[in-house]
């Protein structure tokens, strides 16, 4: 009711809480990074992988906590190793998907069993899977902020060969481009972006803040300047606007952020359709 | 001064020598068209020249300097195989994205560089195709804009793995003469890889035909004949020359022609119908 009558009350009253003010900092910080990282994901068809390092991710982070480690850093840890392997897989490798999928469930497996032996793990374990953005406090809060401008200085710095590397591969080698070194660097910041994105939606829903944005923002635009801004722009709206539903409804925020993933995706295949 | 010089070269991929000692010279400014059946080594020769592939033994020289990877004096046209991802994005950015793909460190895409992927789209008349998406252009259109990305940095060589592929005749003759014209523009040399001789047969200097390790460079008159060509498919080899077209038959197979037809999945027909070119 408050909200539709008197927005500006309702807005303050949310920012009135500690936990939303970093709640908003901490899913604003990774979903420029994932709206940004999951732009190239996408260009570069490797989506799956993408999906497959949150899956690691799990593994690591419940591996630390059952040997009395942070879990946001066995996940980033798991993740970057696992990002840097598949890199150095190689571009071309025609069994690529298979060896992910594989390496998909192993991790997923070896979680549940590091999850077995850690007894009272079930919280943790579900904030893990669907994310739990109310609890990010305020040192995790910078972890996640020095992360993603690592990460952010980094693509920057490959940005260049990244997108000849992904458009053109053969092209690019003979430019003298180093295809394998940017393929696993690109791929280790992947990895950072999934562990944060992994803080807020959880890995398992963390192809929402990743993907969904990003090819979204595909379908809207032919240029490629433009279509990264919008990806992180995209993204940056789903986290706040499913926070923001999630505090006046009391639902999950990782239930809203996939709803307005969802929408906004499938949005953007019709206004692809009716341009065409 | 030559453009590519191949000395004695032989190259070993999977077990097999794709050449063996091969040697021939591709002068400055020469427009060549390179044949051979599939699986000759016509790509392959393409990335040895540019350093992606080793040699086993011999030498290669590009401008007589030895071969580098990423050599800015070559311009490369891979074959095109897909590019499924970019289809959605403009002419331009692809091309953009190869004119400062090669730099670490966020380059810019400033003036110099416009100016230079400008250059390089007018001197195929791809100025106003770049501003649509990949995915609108026709076969033909796409090609010339590929090409393009050849011209970035100035080459002097230029190597065109297979632009013909899978155009129609008249889009085929357009991009022939888009080479010729930036032979005589860019006082280049061209080595343009293909699956049939007839598009190229009035505008190449010469040609060089690969087949059974070994690698033949002349005049048209001189090297698509029986006999060399026997020697390079190792089979028994006719050539008709009926005005300015040539057929390549093999028993009654026109083998260029049924090669082409193969690279596309077309193989019905491509083995029963041997006498439908004569």
């Amino acid at each position: 009711m408050a909200i539709t009558s008197t927005p500006t009350i309702a807005a303050t009253r949310m920012f009135e809480y500690d936990f939303m003010r970093t709640a908003f900092a901490a899913s604003g910080v990774a979903a420029v990074l994932a709206g940004t990282v999951g732009f190239f994901l996408v260009l570069r068809g490797q989506t799956f992988a993408g999906h497959a390092l949150s899956h690691v991710g799990f593994t690591g982070a419940t591996g630390a906590v059952l040997f009395g480690l942070s879990p946001l850093g066995g996940l980033v840890g798991f993740t970057l190793v696992a990002g840097i392997a598949m890199g150095l897989f190689g571009e071309k490798l025609a069994e690529r998907d298979v060896a992910i999928g594989m390496m998909l469930s192993l991790a997923l497996g070896l979680g549940l069993l590091f999850l077995h032996f850690y007894t009272s793990a079930a919280t943790q374990a579900a904030a893990l899977l669907f994310g739990n953005v109310l609890g990010v406090d305020n040192s995790a809060l910078l972890t996640l902020l020095l992360m993603a401008a690592a990460s952010l200085a980094a693509l920057a710095f490959i940005v260049r060969p990244l997108i000849f590397a992904s458009l053109q591969a053969e092209l690019a080698e003979a430019r003298g481009v180093p295809l394998r070194f940017v393929s696993a660097a690109f791929l280790a910041i992947v990895a950072i972006a999934t562990a944060e994105c992994a803080q807020i939606v959880g890995v398992l829903l963390v192809f929402t803040l990743m993907v969904g944005p990003a090819a979204a923002a595909q379908n809207f635009s032919r240029r490629l300047a433009l279509g990264v801004a919008l990806s992180a722009g995209l993204a940056l709206a789903e986290a706040w606007g499913g926070l923001t539903l999630a505090f006046y409804s009391d639902w999950p925020t990782s239930f809203w952020i996939t709803a307005l993933s969802g929408v906004v995706y499938f949005a953007s295949i019709a206004v692809r359709r009716l341009a065409a | 001064m030559s453009a590519l010089r191949f000395d004695d070269v032989t190259i070993r991929l999977g077990g097999r020598d794709i050449l063996s000692a091969a040697s021939f010279v591709v002068e400055d400014r020469e427009f060549i068209g390179m044949l051979g059946a599939n699986g000759a080594g016509k790509t392959t020769l393409m990335r040895a020249a540019l350093g992606l592939t080793p040699v086993a033994s011999g030498t290669i020289s590009v401008l007589d300097q030895p071969v580098t990877r990423g050599h800015s004096s070559i311009g490369y046209m891979p074959q095109n195989r897909g590019l499924a991802l970019g289809l959605r994005l403009t002419g331009y950015d692809v091309v953009a994205s190869a004119a400062i793909g090669a730099r670490f460190g966020f380059a810019r895409l400033d003036k110099a560089t416009r100016r230079e992927i400008d250059w390089a789209l007018d001197h195929v008349d791809a100025r106003e195709l770049a501003r649509r998406s990949l995915g609108e252009l026709s076969g033909g259109e796409r090609q010339r804009l590929l090409l393009s990305q050849a011209l970035l940095g100035r080459p002097r060589l230029l190597l065109l793995d297979e632009p013909l592929i899978s155009l129609d005749p008249a889009h085929q003759n357009g991009v022939v003469d888009i080479a010729r014209r930036l032979r005589d523009e860019l006082k280049v040399a061209i080595v343009f890889s293909a699956h049939e001789l007839n598009p190229l047969v009035n505008a190449i200097d010469r040609v060089l035909y690969l087949g059974a390790g070994a690698a033949v460079i002349g005049p048209v008159e001189e090297v698509v004949t029986g006999p060399v060509l026997s020697r390079l498919y190792g089979a028994e080899i006719e050539v008709v020359r009926i005005k300015d077209r040539f057929f390549v038959m093999a028993g009654d197979v026109d083998v260029e022609h049924d090669a082409h037809r193969h690279e596309h999945g077309d193989h019905v027909h491509a083995h029963d119908r041997g006498d439908a070119h004569v």
